[in-house]
């Protein structure tokens, strides 16, 4: 049980920046998911809690000692890495013993230990073969026993279930998100896929070119994203973004400063019955993709072509379209990015955007 | 048979028009007929080979069961009619020959032994270390693959016989406590190694040596033994460095006493000379037997799967 800080850290590989001071706290006990575009330092986060690399400035704090001197095995960290790292050599008793034996754990509890354990995972009839005579699914589990066996404070992964098969993806997923709930240990999970980190991470951390754009629950991401980059980077189809000046009919206070406005395709409104208060398009549809319950729409319009997702409707064939989206459903960002409002109640919320687009 | 079901007799079938059309089974039959001539003609290829390399030592051993004079006939037989095994002990009797074998089997297992122990940590070293100075130092060790034994002899002598180390085993066995074609050979198979095994190990507490020896050296195993058959088989076979090195018997190793058979007894005896031979070469052959598991591995090792 942990909570770990990162203040202020930096990292450097040679004269090139990947993080840029980066001030993150992970809750103890949460589940928390670091999910970003690759190449945005997420492994290199990870890595420095672990002690696998050291940061070029700032502070590492695990369960509020300053770890920055502690070398990786004392960290009471374990991780589990990309693609397994299991040594080959050794059966998968041998790689869950190894870390127990170089603690000096007796001989007895590691049997005991091991036992439990692969009782868990369900390793139990495996134990004396070597990695690879295993399946990607075992090894995965051997990798997960590996970390397990230690009871370490913290638990990395990075990517762990990226060389799955979507199937096996799938049942893991709902076995790492049991896993941690019976452990209750802090969980550092690594991804850059946004659709596994909403469903897994109770805390999420969306991170780009190595700074920290929002760290929130999954639902506050969805709906009070930051700014533009988290905004489209959550959701599928992504919210779609206009610019607020290419739009008819949608006025904007001009002190506001609000240069693009988005609306996520699930609010949208395909030729509503009633008349809608917000943004009102017109528009062909280009494609549409069904899968079953929903339908997917991309549909043009004047101001740019964007995604209309709808939910248990039937199929729409007409060509031509009147899309609305009500003023409670539009997000509105600045030229810089960042999204024109701070989180507030929903009403509150919904007011203020009335505010922002007054006029219409 | 009707026409419309020749076509699903897979060979042939009858067009309208009268011609002949080729099944798609036929191209298929001619590609395996060339597949087949082909592995035929690998096969033969690889039978001379194994008759090239063969050859010499089924016509030692042949020869080292003939008479004298047997040795001499043209055409060569190659099986001798009566073999004569007392040949053996001829070739035993020349000399202290228990003596030698000791004495080859404990330098070359010393040499093995000190060179395991250095070799495998400089290699681990110059693999996964960035130092100062490591890549002269290791450019160092590649300027010495390249200097052969008879540049230095004259030095290493003069510096043995100062340190009163000449006719000792020491003597024998220091000048090749380490081996840079050794330290290259494993360097090159720990850089295979992934990196997150050893980071792996270092969450798991363990120290650097455990590092090296629980989870690197088993890795590059395949390797490490080649190398260990190669060393053994030159130390073993080398004529030249004990001869120079010694100026008695003390500390003379078996191919100096198989070179005094032609001494003792004549140039001409060739039944008695291959009886040695045979008697250096094997333990290199049983050596190589019981390695070839992993020579094998080593030649197709392409990393770690
Ligand atoms: N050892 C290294 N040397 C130099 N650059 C590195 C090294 N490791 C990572 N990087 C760079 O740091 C950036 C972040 O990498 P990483 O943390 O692995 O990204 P992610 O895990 O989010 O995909 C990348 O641009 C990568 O090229
Ligand atoms: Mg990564």
């Amino acid at each position: 049980m942990a909570q770990i800080e990162l203040i202020g850290i930096c990292k450097k590989y040679k004269e090139e920046t990947v993080i840029q001071d980066l001030n993150l706290t992970i809750r103890d006990g949460s589940f928390t998911v670091l999910v970003g575009p690759s190449g945005c330092g997420k492994s290199t986060t990870l890595r420095m809690v672990a002690g696998l690399e050291r940061q070029s400035a700032g502070d590492i704090l695990i369960d509020g000692q300053r770890v920055n001197d502690t070398p990786p095995g004392l960290r009471d960290v374990a991780m589990v890495f990309q693609n397994y790292a299991l040594y080959p050599t050794m059966t998968v008793r041998g790689n869950i013993e190894f870390g127990l034996k170089n603690r000096g754990v007796s001989r007895k509890e590691r049997e005991r230990l091991i036992s439990d354990i692969s009782e868990i995972v369900g390793l139990g009839p495996y134990l004396d073969k070597k990695p690879q005579n295993l399946s990607g699914g075992q090894r995965q589990r051997v990798a997960l026993a590996r970390a397990m066996v230690k009871q370490p404070k913290v638990f990395i992964l990075d990517e762990p279930l990226s060389n799955l098969d979507a199937k096996l993806r799938n049942q893991m997923r709902t076995e790492l998100i049991q896993l941690h709930e019976r452990l209750g240990t802090t969980f550092v999970y690594v991804t850059h896929d946004q659709v596994e980190a909403m469903s897994m991470g109770d805390e999420i951390v969306v991170m780009n070119e190595g700074a920290v754009q929002q760290a929130d629950s999954p639902m506050k991401l969805y709906e009070q994203p930051a700014n533009l980059f988290t905004a489209q980077f959550i959701g599928t189809p992504a919210m779609n973004i206009m610019k607020v000046g290419d739009i008819k009919g949608l006025r904007v206070l001009p002190e506001s400063g609000a240069y693009h406005v988005g609306f996520r395709p699930e609010h949208a409104q395909i030729n509503p019955d009633t008349p809608v208060e917000g943004l009102v398009l017109e528009g062909d549809i280009l494609t549409r993709e069904s899968l079953g319950a929903e339908h997917i729409y991309q549909i043009r319009s004047k101001a740019g072509a964007f995604f209309v997702k709808t939910f248990l409707k039937p199929l729409v064939t007409a060509e031509r379209v009147r899309i609305a989206v009500p003023h409670g459903h539009l997000y509105y960002f600045s030229l810089t990015g960042s999204r024109m409002q701070t989180a507030g109640a929903a009403n509150e919320e919904t007011s203020s955007r009335q505010l922002i687009a007054g006029g219409v | 048979m009707e026409p419309a079901n020749r076509a699903f007799d897979g060979h042939t079938v009858a067009v309208p028009g009268g011609r002949m059309l080729e099944a798609p089974g036929r191209p298929a039959l001619v590609r395996s007929a060339a597949v087949l001539l082909l592995k035929a003609l690998n096969v033969a290829a690889l039978l001379l080979l194994v008759l090239i390399f063969a050859m010499p030592f089924v016509w030692m051993l042949s020869t080292s069961l003939k008479t004298l004079p047997e040795t001499m006939i043209f055409p060569p037989e190659w099986i001798p009619r009566n073999p004569v095994w007392s040949n053996y002990a001829s070739a035993w009797q020349t000399g202290p020959f228990l003596h030698y074998i000791t004495n080859s089997a404990v330098i070359s297992v010393s040499i093995l032994l000190l060179q395991m122990l250095t070799i495998i940590p400089a290699a681990y070293a110059f693999a996964r270390y960035r130092f100062v100075g490591s890549g002269f130092l290791f450019s160092l060790v590649m300027v010495t693959l390249m200097i052969p034994t008879q540049l230095i002899f004259l030095p290493v002598y003069l510096e043995l016989s100062a340190f009163k180390l000449l006719n000792t085993h020491l003597g024998l066995i220091l000048p090749f406590a380490s081996s840079a074609f050794g330290i290259f050979l494993l360097r090159q198979a720990f850089r295979q190694i992934p990196e997150e095994l050893v980071e792996a190990s270092r969450l798991d507490q363990a120290k650097e040596w455990k590092i090296i020896i629980r989870i690197m050296v088993p890795m590059v195993k395949p390797v490490l033994v080649t190398f260990a058959l190669f060393s053994f088989i030159a130390h073993w076979n080398d004529y030249f460095w004990p001869l120079v090195m010694t100026t008695n018997e003390t500390a003379r190793t078996l191919p100096i006493g198989i070179a005094k058979i032609r001494e003792v007894e004549g140039g001409g005896t060739w039944n008695i000379l291959m009886a040695g031979n045979v008697i250096l070469v094997a333990p290199i052959l049983a050596a190589f037997f019981l390695a070839q598991k992993h020579i094998i591995k080593a030649f197709v090792y392409n990393g770690v799967k």
